[in-house]
C-alpha cells in the first residue's frame, strides 16, 4: 500500500501534535495532582498546641480549638479546627477528632451521660471514645499527643475520614 | 428591516435551515402535553445560567468571605436576595423536571431503538444536575455545607486503595478549606455547566436527527429492521410540523414553570445561607438538600457491615442498570400498559425515595441533642408518684436518657418511646438494659451510680398504661413468697 505525500504530513501532524498534548499533558496532570502529591512530600501533619495543660482539668473533657498548620490567608474560620481533650488523670489524655467515625458530622461530648452523640446518623460513643451505638464501624478518630513545657500538644493538620486510617497518624495503634 | 434581515442571511445563511427545523414533522399525538418536560428542562436551564452569572458578579468564592457575600447579595445588594431565591428554586424545579422528564421517557419506551444514545446522553445530564445541586449547595458556604463537604469525602475514602487520593483530590488540600470551596466553584461554575451545554447539544441534535417518541400504542413493536420506516410513515405521511401545532404547549409549559419558579422565590425566599461555616461551632444538626435526603436516610438505616459495600456498590450498579437499560430491552413493546415490570419498578423507587424522604424529614435516627434540657417529662408521669420515683424522672432527665426516648410524643426517636416500657421489661431486665445497654443502646454502668440506677429504674418501672399492669418476672415472686415463708419449696 503507498502512502501519498499528504496523506504522510496529515499523519506526521497529527503525531507532531499528539506529542505536543502529552508533553503539555504531564505539566496539567502534576497541577492537578498537587494537593495529592503534597500529602506525601513533606507531608501536612506538625505537632500544635492546645494550650496549657491546666486549661484541661482531669477527669473531665473539654473541646480545644488549633489553628490547622498549613492554611491558606483565605481559609477564614474554616482553618481552625476543634477537637475534645480528655484528661484521664496525672497527664494521660486522649484527644478525640471532631469528625465522627461514621461520616464526619461534629460529635458533641454530654458530660452527665459520658456519651459523645452525633447529630446527623446517630453514632454514639463513650467517653474514651468507644463505639457506643448507632451506624460507626469503630471508636472515635484519635490525634497523638505529647506534653511539652507544660503544654498540651498534638499531631494534626488532615481531616481524619474512615477511609485514611492507615496512612494518617489519628489511630492510636500506630502511636509508640 | 427586510434589507437588513436579508443582509445577515446572505451571510449567515441561517434561515433555510432553521426553518426546516423548526416545521419537521413530528407524528400528530406527540403535540402532547406530555411532551413539554424536556424543553421545560432546557427553559429552567437557560434561568440557572442567567441568575448564576448575576450572583457571580457578586458572589466570592472564598472560604473566608463566601458567606458574608451571600449576607451582603440576601441584605445589601438591591433585590440580590431575589436572584438568590430564583437560582435556589430554579435548581429545585430543574432537579424535579430532569426526573419528571425521564419517568416520561422511560415510560413511553422512547429509550428503544434507535433512541438508546439519547437516553444513555440523558443519564449523562441527570447525573450532572445532581452534580450541580451538590457543588451549588457546597457554594451556600454554610455549615450545611461544610459538614456535607465533610460526609462527601468520607464516602470518597472508603473507596479501596484510592480513598485518600481522591480524599486530597475533592479538599484540594489538607482540611475543608479555601482550596475545597475554589476548585467546587470551578466545578459549578465552568466544568459541569460547560459540559452540560456540550451534553445538552449533542442531546437535542439527537432528538432532531432520529425524531421526537411517537405516543405508545399497545401492540405497536419496536423491531430493529421495521422501526425506521414505520416511524417514517408517522411523521412524513400523518404526521404534523412542530411549529407550531406542537411547540405552543412547549412555550405555555416553561412559561408556567417560569412563573412558579418567581413565585416561589418571591414568596419563600432564597434558601440559606444557614450558620457560619466556622468548624469549632458543634452546636449544628447538618441536613442535606432536599434531593438528597433521601440518601441521608440510606446512610442512617443501614447496618454498619452493608455501609461501604452499598455505598461504593450501590451507585455502580444503578449506573450500570440506566446505561445498559436500552441495550437489555432496545426492541419490543413501548406501550407502558403491556410493561407491568416497568411501571411496578417506577412505583417502588417512587414508594422507597418518598418515604426515606419523609423519614429523613423527621430523622428519628438521630439523637434530639436538646431534649434533656429542652422536653419536660409529662405531668402525668410524676403525679402522684414516690420521692424515689421522681428522682428517677430527674436522673431520665439529666444522663439524657430523653434524647433518644420519647415520652408522650416528645423526645429523642432514636430508641423505643417509653411510655409503655414497664409493660415489655421487668424490673431485673430494665437494670440489665440500663447498665449494660445492647440492642443498640449505649452501656450506662459506668455513669450511674447504684443510687441513681434504683431511682431511674423506679421510675421507669411506673410507666405504663392505666388498668395494664407492669411486666413481672413470675418465678422471682415465687422465689421471694418462699424466701419469706421459709419453708421452700423449690429445689435449693
Amino acid at each position: 500500500m503507498t502512502v501519498t505525500r499528504r496523506a504522510f504530513l496529515v499523519k506526521l501532524g497529527v503525531g507532531f501534535n499528539a506529542l505536543v498534548g502529552a508533553l503539555l499533558a504531564v505539566p496539567i496532570v502534576r497541577y492537578i495532582l498537587s494537593p495529592v502529591s503534597r500529602a506525601r512530600r513533606p507531608g501536612y501533619e506538625s505537632w500544635l498546641s492546645l494550650g496549657a495543660v491546666e486549661q484541661f482539668p482531669p477527669g473531665q473533657t473539654r473541646l480545644a480549638t488549633y489553628r490547622n498548620p498549613v492554611v491558606n490567608p483565605w481559609d477564614g474560620e474554616t482553618a481552625t479546627i476543634a477537637c475534645w481533650v480528655r484528661h484521664i488523670d496525672g497527664g494521660n489524655f486522649q484527644v478525640f477528632a471532631i469528625n465522627c467515625a461514621h461520616l464526619g458530622c461534629p460529635v458533641r461530648w454530654f458530660p452527665q451521660s459520658g456519651l459523645f452523640m452525633c447529630p446527623c446518623h446517630g453514632g454514639v460513643y463513650y467517653a474514651n471514645g468507644a463505639r457506643a451505638s448507632g451506624p460507626p464501624e469503630r471508636g472515635l478518630f484519635e490525634y497523638r499527643y505529647k506534653i511539652d513545657a507544660g503544654h498540651l500538644l498534638i499531631k494534626a493538620g488532615e481531616i481524619p475520614t474512615p477511609g485514611r486510617l492507615a496512612a494518617s497518624g489519628t489511630e492510636r495503634s500506630s502511636w509508640a | 428591516m427586510h434589507n437588513v434581515g436579508d443582509w445577515f442571511d446572505q451571510r449567515l445563511q441561517l434561515t433555510a435551515p432553521v426553518r426546516a427545523t423548526m416545521t419537521h414533522p413530528i407524528p400528530r399525538e406527540t403535540a402532547s402535553w406530555f411532551y413539554v418536560f424536556g424543553s421545560a428542562a432546557l427553559t429552567v436551564f437557560v434561568l440557572q445560567i442567567v441568575t448564576g452569572i448575576l450572583l457571580a458578579i457578586v458572589y466570592v468564592p472564598s472560604a473566608g468571605e463566601a458567606w458574608n457575600s451571600l449576607q451582603r447579595l440576601n441584605h445589601d445588594v438591591n433585590l440580590g436576595w431575589f436572584m438568590r431565591a430564583l437560582h435556589g428554586w430554579g435548581s429545585n424545579f430543574m432537579l424535579a423536571i430532569v426526573v419528571i422528564h425521564m419517568l416520561q421517557v422511560f415510560l413511553f419506551g422512547a429509550y428503544k431503538f434507535p433512541r438508546e444514545l439519547t437516553w444513555i446522553i440523558g443519564v449523562v445530564l441527570l447525573l450532572m444536575t445532581l452534580g450541580m445541586a451538590f457543588t451549588g449547595q457546597v457554594l451556600r458556604f454554610d455549615q450545611d455545607a461544610y459538614w456535607g463537604l465533610g460526609i462527601a469525602v468520607s464516602i470518597a475514602s472508603r473507596v479501596p486503595v484510592l480513598g485518600s487520593w481522591l480524599v486530597g483530590l475533592l479538599l484540594g488540600g489538607p482540611i475543608i478549606a479555601g482550596a475545597t470551596l475554589s476548585r467546587f466553584f470551578a466545578l459549578h461554575v465552568f466544568v459541569i455547566p460547560g459540559l452540560l451545554i456540550a451534553f445538552v447539544g449533542l442531546h437535542l441534535l439527537l432528538v432532531l436527527t432520529l425524531g421526537v417518541n411517537e405516543w405508545p400504542m399497545p401492540g405497536r413493536v419496536v423491531r430493529r429492521a421495521t422501526y425506521l420506516q414505520e416511524y417514517h410513515q408517522l411523521t412524513h405521511e400523518q404526521g404534523v410540523p412542530f411549529v407550531p401545532t406542537a411547540v405552543w404547549k412547549d412555550i405555555f409549559f416553561s412559561g408556567c414553570v417560569l412563573l412558579s419558579i418567581a413565585a416561589c422565590a418571591a414568596v419563600f425566599g432564597p434558601f440559606g445561607p444557614g450558620g457560619e461555616p466556622d468548624p469549632t461551632i458543634v452546636q449544628t444538626a447538618p441536613r442535606p438538600d432536599f434531593f438528597f435526603l433521601w440518601l441521608y436516610a440510606v446512610l442512617s438505616l443501614l447496618p454498619p457491615s452493608l455501609e461501604t459495600p452499598a455505598l461504593l456498590i450501590g451507585p455502580a450498579a444503578a449506573l450500570l442498570v440506566l446505561l445498559g437499560l436500552p441495550f437489555v430491552s432496545g426492541e419490543g413493546e413501548k406501550s407502558w400498559k403491556r410493561r407491568p415490570i416497568a411501571v411496578l419498578t417506577i412505583l417502588l423507587l417512587a414508594v422507597a425515595l418518598g418515604t426515606f424522604t419523609h423519614l429523613s424529614s423527621r430523622a428519628p435516627w438521630s439523637p434530639v441533642m436538646d431534649a434533656w434540657s429542652r422536653a419536660p417529662i409529662p405531668s402525668q408521669y410524676l403525679k402522684g408518684r414516690t420521692a424515689l420515683e421522681r428522682q428517677g424522672a430527674l436522673v431520665f432527665q439529666a444522663k439524657q436518657c430523653h434524647n433518644c426516648h420519647a415520652l408522650d410524643t416528645h423526645g429523642g426517636q432514636r430508641g423505643p418511646a417509653l411510655d409503655a416500657v414497664a409493660v415489655r421489661l421487668t424490673q431485673d431486665q430494665l437494670i440489665r438494659q440500663v447498665i449494660q445497654g445492647g440492642g443498640n443502646m449505649p452501656a450506662y454502668g459506668k455513669n450511674l451510680s447504684p443510687a441513681e440506677t434504683t431511682a431511674l429504674v423506679a421510675f421507669l418501672e411506673t410507666l405504663h398504661p392505666a388498668g395494664q399492669p407492669p411486666a413481672r418476672d413470675a418465678s422471682r415472686d415465687a422465689a421471694l413468697r418462699a424466701s419469706a415463708d421459709g419453708s421452700s419449696s423449690l429445689p435449693p
